[in-house]
């Protein structure tokens, strides 16, 4: 072997070298110059089939509207709570899709949207509710009908982890509500329901998705405590040979709310388009989706033609416990109280 | 003959204890090593090639398999560049705190992923020491790809320099003397004398470094927003499409990464067998050595 | 060897020159390549570590402290270390079988047998999750002949070891290769003509000559494994106290925002995993300088 051609080689990587960096540098910008023709919904995590329906739906519209002009949506999904956070990290979202109410709330009060955001939109920014209903193997082999049966001896209760999942802490409040309103419910009782029920917990993943996951597919667990929409999902569309849904006496009414930040449209020029898709969640085509998807719609219409789908159910909201701010203070905070139940 | 020497040239006979170690390593070999691979391609092909085809050219597989692409460049260009100075410096030269240097480059191959990932939220997530001041002035970091550039550097980094070490060391400095005596400036040497002997070395620690870029995981999936589209390298994808119940796709998508990482990690065997054709008794002391 | 190469600890060099040296250098570049050097190490390697052993300490040693008194971190490491230490010991004696048949027998598929080798070092570690946990899972074509058995392998301990044996056993392969083959077959043909048998030979000639290259394969295995993410968590259960790994509950940690407590984490794995490398090699110059000892006499 000559010198040169390795020389030439060695050149050439250098060469290139520099070049794919002034590309990725080319890239960089052409990404955010397109940014305004892309929406980005942070969402949480049992709606990938929902949103992937919706924004299909949204883009078609607006290429009607818009003289057949290109917006894309892209969602991303997680436990609502670690997406809130990635979203105050720095993740570009133009409007957050969450599991509920504080983790908006939060945004909020790092100065992402306005403070007044819940009001913006009908329902209290709710376009679709849902509640907490219980997923057992098929059969009910453990015979499970209500809150009280989950902490029987042997009995294994798969729900995620409160604290970065939006659903998780809607199981909770579900059950912290149930124990509450038991004759001779107290605080205390509820207190030691909650410790009792989370000793029967084998495993906390992160978002719902991933509790789904380690039910259907990883088989762990007797009962999945599960957004209605995930349940019925499982039950329905995964193995209808292989689950049965328990709706307990007594839930909670699931509202997950959302919301378009304000820092981010204003920053990438896109909140004409951002306003207009969380509006399209509430026009008749959007709410039908969602109830394809198992999310209860709003919508007066909507709801009645979808009503065979949902099973009825008795609920409490959770003004009823105080309002969400209270809530997360009392229960998910820092050595709140199911720090204090969880800790060994 | 006996037990476990080798057997004779022709074969013939071999001991019990042989044949059981032999039909052993056949069986680790098939159990742990082959049965993975053919399953991912059995996952990928489930629904027929045109499904596995459909999944890999969805408009966020492309972009994953853009963003990943981008990023191994970068990475490998950048590491590669200071790699060749570090090796340089370090075979070249004595002084004092050159072992302290050799010590702090072998670090981040014993550092978990994850925890290559978290270092660089420290420094720029919001809770971390710059990412407020810089979200300030509109640069964003983490949960962005510079973030997943970062952390790619960081797992990658060693790998060139770890390659052209011994190689370098080994080759002394008498050329690079009689270079400089005869008037060459130090890129001249650098790229006129000790490359050239060194490109195969150089090469494979380059492939190496593509492969781990190309399919690194916990990392990047700490500093990554997983925006599907957006923030999502390949092997984050895969996760996404895993845990969304689309197998078919996943392992597709797997399918490509693998072939894409098995096919670097083969063309540097080649090379290295290459370097040891061209260079025998060179490569015979390096290997020995290390 | 070619593995082994670039990921054994690189060899300190001989003393080509003398420290005096550099004053009357005639190579140029010194200045340029150590201030490349240091930019470059200082900016991906240096400042982010010096983040991570500083962070755990910003909010007061409490922090620290309230942190070491989370017994589910515990829980964590020692899944991680005792799976690590597990994985690594089982590779051990499936590596030199390998090793052996690749070095001592002419087999039909030899060559493909070595490029297989690295095959788990060449596949991305997601993918090796996705794979395992579905070879592993009570369906899959592994699982389900061992739930049969009554071996429940995914979403337990059982599935990390799993995991991390197949990460893990290139790193002996290739660290015993290079120094079998060195190993003259006549010392084992001597052995057997004076009457040894075949576990004699393993015990008396084999595994001391071996020991060190065992050693060191022992090491990079379980460095890999204690540290190891992508491969473990689809097949771990990552169940608290039970089966989850030191990786994953610093990703919880983020996740919860709780940034102090998965850096104490992070610091603690990078510290411990430290220590125990060093062991490690202090164990393989013990066993080598035990070889040479040993040849002498």
């Amino acid at each position: 072997m000559t010198s040169s051609s390795p020389l030439t080689l060695t050149r050439r990587t250098l060469f290139g070298a520099a070049a794919a960096c002034a590309a990725l540098a080319a890239i960089g910008r052409g990404r955010k110059a397109s940014a305004a023709q892309a929406l980005l919904n942070v969402s949480y995590d049992p709606t990938r089939e929902l949103y992937a329906d919706i924004n299909r739906a949204f883009a078609a519209q607006w290429a009607s509207t818009h003289g057949g002009s290109a917006l894309a949506v892209r969602t991303s999904n997680g436990g609502s709570g670690a997406q809130a956070r990635s979203v105050l990290e720095g993740s570009p979202a133009d409007v957050v899709t969450l599991g509920l109410a504080y983790d908006v709330d939060m945004l909020a009060a790092h100065g992402l949207l306005a403070t007044n955001w819940q009001t913006r939109l009908p329902h209290n920014s709710t376009p679709f509710t849902s509640t907490i209903v219980f997923l057992t193997r098929k059969g009910n082999p453990k015979g499970i009908h209500g809150w009280a049966d989950l902490v029987r001896d042997g009995v294994q209760v798969v729900t995620p982890n409160p604290k970065t999942s939006g659903g998780a802490r809607w199981n909770y409040l579900a059950a912290w509500g149930w124990a509450l309103r038991q004759p001779g419910g107290t605080e205390d009782t509820a207190r030691a329901y909650l410790k009792s029920l989370f000793a029967h917990v084998p495993v906390l993943d992160a978002g719902a998705r991933g509790a789904t996951n380690s039910f259907v597919q990883r088989g762990l667990g007797d009962v999945l405590l599960a957004w209605e929409d995930e349940a019925l999902l499982a039950a329905r569309d995964l193995g209808p040979d292989k689950f049965d849904i328990v709706v307990p006496d007594l839930t909670i009414l699931a509202e997950p709310p959302v919301a378009l930040v304000d820092k981010n449209v204003d920053a990438h020029g896109t909140r004409e388009a951002a306003q207009a898709y969380l509006e399209f969640l509430y026009t008749p085509e959007a709410q039908k989706i969602g109830a394809k998807h198992y999310f209860r719609p709003v919508d007066p219409t909507a709801a009645a033609e979808s009503a065979s789908i949902f099973p009825a159910v008795k609920t409490f909201d959770i003004a009823s416990l105080g309002g969400w701010t209270a809530v997360q203070k009392k229960h998910f905070a820092s050595s709140g109280v199911f720090d204090q139940i969880y800790s060994k | 003959m006996n037990a476990l020497a080798p057997s004779s040239p022709d074969n013939a006979r071999r001991s019990p204890a042989e044949i059981a170690l032999i039909a052993a390593a056949y069986a680790i070999v098939g159990l742990m090593l082959v049965l993975p691979p053919v399953l991912v391609f059995t996952e990928a092909l489930r629904s027929g090639l045109g499904a596995a085809l459909a999944s890999i050219t969805d408009p966020d597989a492309l972009s994953a398999i853009k963003l990943t692409l981008e990023m191994t460049v970068a990475a490998v260009a950048i590491n590669t560049s200071f790699g060749v100075l570090a090796a340089w410096l370090l075979a070249k030269y004595r002084f004092p705190g050159r072992s302290v240097l050799v010590a702090l480059i072998e670090i981040p191959i014993s550092v978990s992923p994850v925890v290559a990932g978290l270092v660089w939220l420290l420094l720029f997530g919001t809770q971390g020491w710059w990412g407020e001041a810089l979200n300030r002035v509109g640069i964003t970091i983490a949960f962005a790809t510079p973030g997943i550039l970062l952390a790619t550097l960081f797992v990658t980094f060693p790998f060139v320099t770890r390659t052209l070490l011994p190689l370098m060391e080994q080759q002394g400095r008498d050329a690079e003397e009689a270079a400089t005596l005869l008037g060459a400036s130090f890129w001249r040497i650098l790229w006129g004398v000790t490359l050239p002997e060194a490109r195969w070395a150089l090469l494979s620690g380059g492939l190496l470094t593509t492969a781990r870029a190309m399919g690194e995981f916990g990392a990047v999936s700490v500093v990554s927003g997983h925006i599907p589209g957006l923030t999502e390298t390949m092997p984050l994808h895969i996760e996404t499409l895993y845990n969304g119940y689309q197998s078919v796709a996943a392992f597709s998508m797997a399918a490509l990464l693998a072939i894409m990482a098995m096919a670097t990690v083969g063309m540097r065997s080649l090379f290295e067998a290459r370097m040891r054709r061209e260079e025998p008794r060179k490569a015979e002391t390096a290997g020995g050595g290390a | 060897m070619n593995l082994s190469a670039t990921l054994s600890p690189t060899r300190e060099p001989s003393t080509l020159h003398a420290k005096g040296r550099r004053a009357r250098d005639p190579l140029p570049g010194f200045r340029l390549a150590l201030g490349a050097t240091l930019l470059w190490l200082g900016l991906i390697v240096v400042l982010p570590l010096a983040a991570l052993a500083v962070r755990p300490w910003q909010e007061g040693a409490s922090a620290m402290l309230a942190a070491l008194n989370d017994g589910r971190m515990f829980a964590a490491l020692r899944v991680s270390f005792q799976s690590a230490v597990l994985a690594a010991i089982l590779d051990l004696p499936l590596g030199l079988i390998l090793a052996w048949a690749l070095v001592r027998t002419r087999l039909p598929g030899r060559r493909l047998i070595d490029a297989l080798i690295d095959l788990p070092f060449a596949i991305p570690t997601a993918v090796t999750g996705i794979t395992l946990a579905t070879l592993y899972s009570p369906q899959g074509w592994l699982g389900a002949p061992l739930s049969r058995l009554g071996i429940s392998v995914a979403y337990s301990v059982t599935g990390i070891v799993a995991a991390l044996m197949f990460v893990g056993l290139p790193f002996i392969v290739r660290s015993v290769e290079p120094v079998l083959r060195d190993l003259p077959s006549e010392l084992e043909e001597a052995a057997t003509l004076l009457g040894a048998r075949p576990w004699q030979i393993v015990a008396r000639v084999l595994t001391p000559a071996l020991l060190p290259s065992l050693i060191s394969g022992f090491g990079l295995a379980f460095a890999r494994g204690i540290g190891e993410y992508g491969s473990v968590i689809f097949i771990a259960g990552n169940q608290p106290f039970r089966s989850e790994i030191a990786p994953l509950l610093v990703v919880v940690r983020l996740q919860e925002f709780d940034y102090a407590g998965a850096t104490s984490i992070a610091f603690i794995l990078l510290v411990a995993s430290s220590a125990c490398l060093a062991a490690v090699a202090m164990l393989r110059r013990r066993a080598a300088r035990g070889l040479v000892a040993e040849g002498a006499a």
